[in-house]
């Protein structure tokens, strides 16, 4: 049942990828919109869609300077310890 | 004696152990279940009070200090221990069983400790049983490993014993074991920390968790990722709440673990990189030292014990039936798989702290609590941070292993599918309890050590989590080639002391050993000679006079000597394994018969 549900994900996976457009563009308008903003904690989360930012930065800077300080020599072959 | 018959669940756990081994064929199932239910009902059932205090040489030592912030851990570590038992029912060596149990017990002990000698005596029981769980591996490389497990812990250990000392000369002979007394710290306050943040594995002192947890056997694994690092928690919580120090340690923490899991191939290690990850929210959160921090730190380390051993019980299925666990050796075994993909899955939103799953109502208070005290940038970062959770454990971890390149030898592929039964209860289990502390809240926020002031599901709070998950998300959707796993392994810490080892074994094998030979050499020439001719006259003497006497008692000596290679030629670990035990039952009966 779970494989027959995936596959039939990824059979319309142009479909699926759309849709996720679709629920990434109507969360930032929710954010900007409806969301009450009482509870934020600092002035700038204010700006609308503030946190979509602060995700999509986060992840890109994460994967590319862990990459870059991996590949300064921290990634090494694995046999490193074997002699 | 016990007063008001009060059980101590490591007590249980230990005598359990230690009868085991009677306990086989159609009797040994059951029996392996019985005995961890029994330590968690005599936690549930336990009234709070000073219990099991005794006198030992000058000291009056305690055992049971029953309170709600020894209740919470003391309840989620012997759960873990029925799923956790569960997991590795189908593991036919029983010394690898007593070896979880004892470790169980150690972690335990040091909950119910009210003073230093009784905390002391469990966490190295902790060490030394858990070791086990990584040389039962039986690889070549296991046994190395966990020397060096054991070297960083007595390390630790010893820095935890000085603590204490010193403390206990200052203080005019107090062993009780409280706060510490965060704003005047002295050198023994720093000894104590220190003992306590290497088991927590706050960097620098952290290069031994993912280099065990990697190693150890598949079902060890998922009983280390539980206890070690949050019985760490406990105590910092009971000792160190509001050391300041902690604050800046735990972020550190927080963000290492995720820059070492995206150079990560081996996903038991990724995962191992992420405890760290995870246990710097509790560490900071003890930092902060609030009440609602240090209910922030006990919920997160109660969620985090569920949905980390998930984790591990889902990646260790993986190695359990296909023998892999590098992201470069699997990959699209979603249909070989399905059932281990869901779990795994479910453990992937909790850890990144997604609505309706466990971590989204534990990580939120301590964050919130940093917040509160005005400390913004903690804030940011560990949200920063958690991006880069839910980018590894939901997405990579998943991605990489049920989707993405099939890199699966055919071996591979043919051997995959979902584990036993047993495996897949006690993951069932453990992802049910996910979702229930997520989606029903007073379950897990009544159990905290204070009242409980905070509310998850805000608006506000599921806007600002779903855009930071669900564009992490999107980041990457848009980057995953860059993320592809790469066939290396990445240098941490451990290295200063694995080289240092090295450095110090060509020491001994260059200079020491040419030394040695030169005088060896000039020894023959000049001392040799006559001490061979000298010795050939005795041996003349020995030969026609003495050895009729000899003779007789040489023989018997060497049945002896016999007797004694046999027990020698015995595996090192079962000979430490039988000394260890027979020394915690001896500590054991001693202390319950005095």
């Amino acid at each position: 049942m779970i494989v027959k549900f995936i596959d039939f994900l990824r059979d319309r996976l142009r479909l699926v990828i759309r849709l996720s457009y679709v629920v990434l563009a109507l969360l930032v308008v929710w954010d900007a919109l409806l969301v009450d903003k009482h509870h934020a904690h600092t002035a700038i989360e204010h700006y609308p869609g503030f946190w979509s930012l602060f995700g999509f930065i986060a992840c890109v800077l994460i994967i590319f300077v862990s990459k870059w300080y991996g590949h300064l020599g921290i990634m090494t072959r694995e046999d490193y310890y074997d002699k | 004696m016990i007063n008001n018959l009060w059980l101590h669940p490591s007590l249980i756990l230990i005598l359990g152990a230690l009868g085991l081994p009677f306990f086989r064929g159609v009797l040994r199932k059951p029996y392996l279940l019985l005995i961890p239910v029994l330590a968690f009902g005599s936690v549930l059932t336990m009234p709070h009070g000073t219990f099991g205090v005794f006198r030992f040489l000058d000291w009056y030592v305690t055992f049971g200090r029953v309170d709600n912030l020894s209740l919470v851990f003391a309840y989620i570590m012997t759960l873990m221990c029925i799923i956790g038992t569960l997991y590795g029912l189908h593991v036919e060596n029983e010394f690898e069983h007593m070896a979880a149990w004892f470790y169980v017990a150690g972690s335990l002990g040091v909950i119910f400790a009210a003073d230093y000698l009784v905390l002391f005596l469990f966490w190295e029981v902790m060490a030394f049983s858990s070791v086990f769980l990584v040389w039962f591996r039986k690889r070549q490389q296991s046994l190395a490993t966990g020397y060096r497990y054991l070297l960083v812990h007595t390390a630790g250990g010893l820095a935890l014993l000085a603590g204490f000392v010193l403390r206990y000369q200052a203080t005019g002979g107090d062993l009780s074991f409280g706060p510490v007394g965060v704003d005047s710290p002295t050198v023994s306050t720093y000894l104590i920390m220190i003992g306590f943040i290497l088991n927590a594995a706050v960097p620098p002192l952290h290069a031994w968790l993912p280099d065990a947890y990697g190693e150890a056997t598949v079902s060890g694994a998922v009983f280390m990722c539980a206890f070690t690092t949050k019985t760490a928690i406990y105590a910092l919580a009971r000792g160190f709440a509001g050391m300041e120090i902690l604050v800046p340690l735990g972020v550190c923490m927080a963000l290492y673990g995720v820059v070492y899991a995206v150079l990560e191939n081996d996903s038991r290690r990724l995962l191992a990189y992420h405890i760290i990850s995870q246990v710097g929210y509790m560490v900071a959160g003890v930092g902060i030292g609030t009440e609602m921090a240090i209910n922030g730190a006990c919920a997160h380390a109660f969620a985090h014990i569920l949905y980390k051993g998930l984790l591990f019980m889902g990646t260790g299925s993986v190695l359990h039936m296909t023998g892999k666990s590098k992201f470069s050796e699997l990959g699209g075994l979603y249909k070989k798989m399905p059932m281990t993909f869901v779990f795994t899955m479910i453990g992937g939103l909790s850890i990144s702290a997604f609505p309706l799953f466990s971590g989204f109502v534990s990580k939120s208070m301590i964050i919130t609590a940093g917040f509160e005290e005005h400390i913004y940038w903690a804030g940011f970062l560990l949200l920063l941070a958690s991006a880069g959770t839910f980018l590894h454990t939901g997405l990579k971890v998943p991605y990489f292993i049920w989707f993405g390149k099939n890199n699966c030898s055919e071996e591979t592929w043919e051997k995959a599918a979902d584990p036993p039964w047993n495996m897949q209860a006690a993951m069932g289990i453990a992802a049910f309890l996910c979702i229930f502390i997520g989606s029903y809240t007073p379950y897990l926020y009544n159990m905290l050590p204070y009242p409980v002031h905070f509310e998850p599901y805000t608006q506000y709070h599921l806007a600002e989590t779903l855009e930071i998950l669900l564009f992490t998300a999107f980041g990457f959707f848009l980057f995953t080639k860059k993320l592809a796993p790469e066939p290396t392994i990445s240098i941490d810490l451990d290295w200063f002391y694995r080289m240092g080892g090295r450095g110090f074994l060509w020491l001994a094998k260059k200079p020491i050993q040419w030394t040695d030979n030169a005088v060896s050499e000039a020894y023959r020439y000049l001392g040799l000679f006559p001490l061979m001719t000298t010795a050939r006259f005795w041996s003349w003497f020995d030969w026609h006079a003495i050895d009729g006497v000899v003779d007789g008692i040489a023989k018997s000596v060497r049945g002896v000597g016999g007797q004694v290679r046999k027990v020698q030629a015995g595996q090192l670990q079962y000979n430490i394994f039988y000394a260890v035990s027979i020394v915690a039952l001896l500590v054991t009966l001693y202390v319950f018969s005095s």
